[in-house]
């Protein structure tokens, strides 16, 4: 395995990709027997196992010589995380899980959209799995959306708080950094900055047509892809992988 | 639990991959037919079991009663000439 500039940006790139679906694809899986009924709890944990099977396959197309997809979901630390905060804030109740859901795979599915026909084969393939089960959760998602924000006062007042709350993480996912300008180049990425429009002409009506506000925001936040969180990943990590840390080798 | 704080019934049909008739498989609640096609397609039909989906409102559904036994299934056994086993089916007849 070489050195080289290129396989080190597909590695950063494939690493990034994945930590934003399995660190979501966690946050899913917590809903899991808490879900508001049956059907959705199971329709939670669907889109949780599609991103984490999606987190599986980029952190395979991440790992090494010396890291393996387990080791990098598992060993590694908060700040070598490169997720976006937006996917690692709590679950929050569910209009809040909907509407980061609804954010989320809108921008997942242009950017797996863009991603078929990366020059990297593994990731064109990955993208082109992930582009059809990232159509279903914007489906999945938007549908609850209208439902929530056109049901009753009260869950119309916390799917927009949600909103209010989600909408400063946004800008984090369309910021092009140095890696998403080198992978870009190399013919391997997509330019994140490029998805921010069509994100809007998927993402606007909708909120539209539920009625909701898109809040005014001064200042993004951003950090997570130079692995500077929230205090919530620590959390999270704390307990996704205290079984693996605890019982290292261990197979099931 | 009460039955009113649950949310409406459908019933489900799904079609097998082979292009047969839609059969019934279930029911799930939901609260509008687009949500009830999604629960479907969460709950029976994510493993590849389908390739199309039914949704019908359970009320909209109706059903023979007990009542019914005799008058609608009975008479059948005992009037074998509504059977159509004295007929020979031509050779080449195939599907029958």
């Amino acid at each position: 395995m070489s050195n080289s500039p290129d396989r080190d940006v597909v590695r950063d790139y494939a690493l990034r990709l994945g930590d934003d679906r399995l660190v979501l694809g966690h946050r899913l899986s917590e809903w899991c027997g808490h879900g508001p009924i049956l059907e959705e709890d199971i329709a939670l944990a669907n889109m949780a196992l599609d991103l984490i099977g999606q987190a599986n396959a980029l952190l395979g197309v991440a790992a090494g010589p010396d890291a393996t997809a387990d080791s990098l979901a598992y060993m590694r630390e908060a700040v070598d995380f490169k997720n976006a905060l937006m996917v690692e804030l709590p679950k929050g109740d569910f209009g809040f899980t909907i509407v980061r859901q609804f954010l989320f795979s809108a921008y997942s599915l242009l950017q797996m959209e863009r991603l078929t026909s990366s020059s990297h084969a593994p990731l064109a393939g990955i993208a082109a799995k992930a582009v059809k089960e990232a159509k279903y959760h914007v489906r999945h998602a938007g549908e609850w959306v209208l439902t929530l924000a056109g049901g009753t006062d009260e869950s119309h007042a916390r799917t927009q708080q949600a909103l209010d709350e989600l909408w400063r993480y946004t800008g984090e996912l369309f910021a092009a950094d140095e890696l998403d300008r080198a992978a870009t180049a190399a013919g391997v990425g997509v330019d994140p900055s490029t998805l921010q429009s069509p994100w809007h002409a998927i993402v606007d009506p909708l909120l539209e047509r539920a009625g909701l506000e898109i809040p005014a925001v001064k200042a993004m936040q951003t950090g997570g892809r130079v692995g500077r969180h929230t205090e919530h990943l620590g959390h999270m990590l704390a307990e996704m992988q205290i079984v693996a840390r605890s019982y290292p080798g261990a197979s099931w | 639990m009460a039955t009113d704080t649950q949310w409406p019934l459908w019933e489900v049909f799904l079609q097998p991959p082979k292009g047969e008739a839609h059969e019934h498989a279930g029911s799930v609640h939901a609260t509008s037919a687009e949500q009830a096609l999604q629960n479907a397609r969460d709950v029976y039909a994510r493993r590849g079991e389908a390739v199309s989906i039914w949704v019908v409102p359970s009320t909209s559904i109706t059903a023979s009663t007990p009542d019914d036994m005799g008058p609608f299934f009975d008479p059948g056994n005992d009037k074998p000439y509504r059977h159509p086993q004295f007929y020979k089916v031509p050779r080449g007849v195939r599907g029958v």
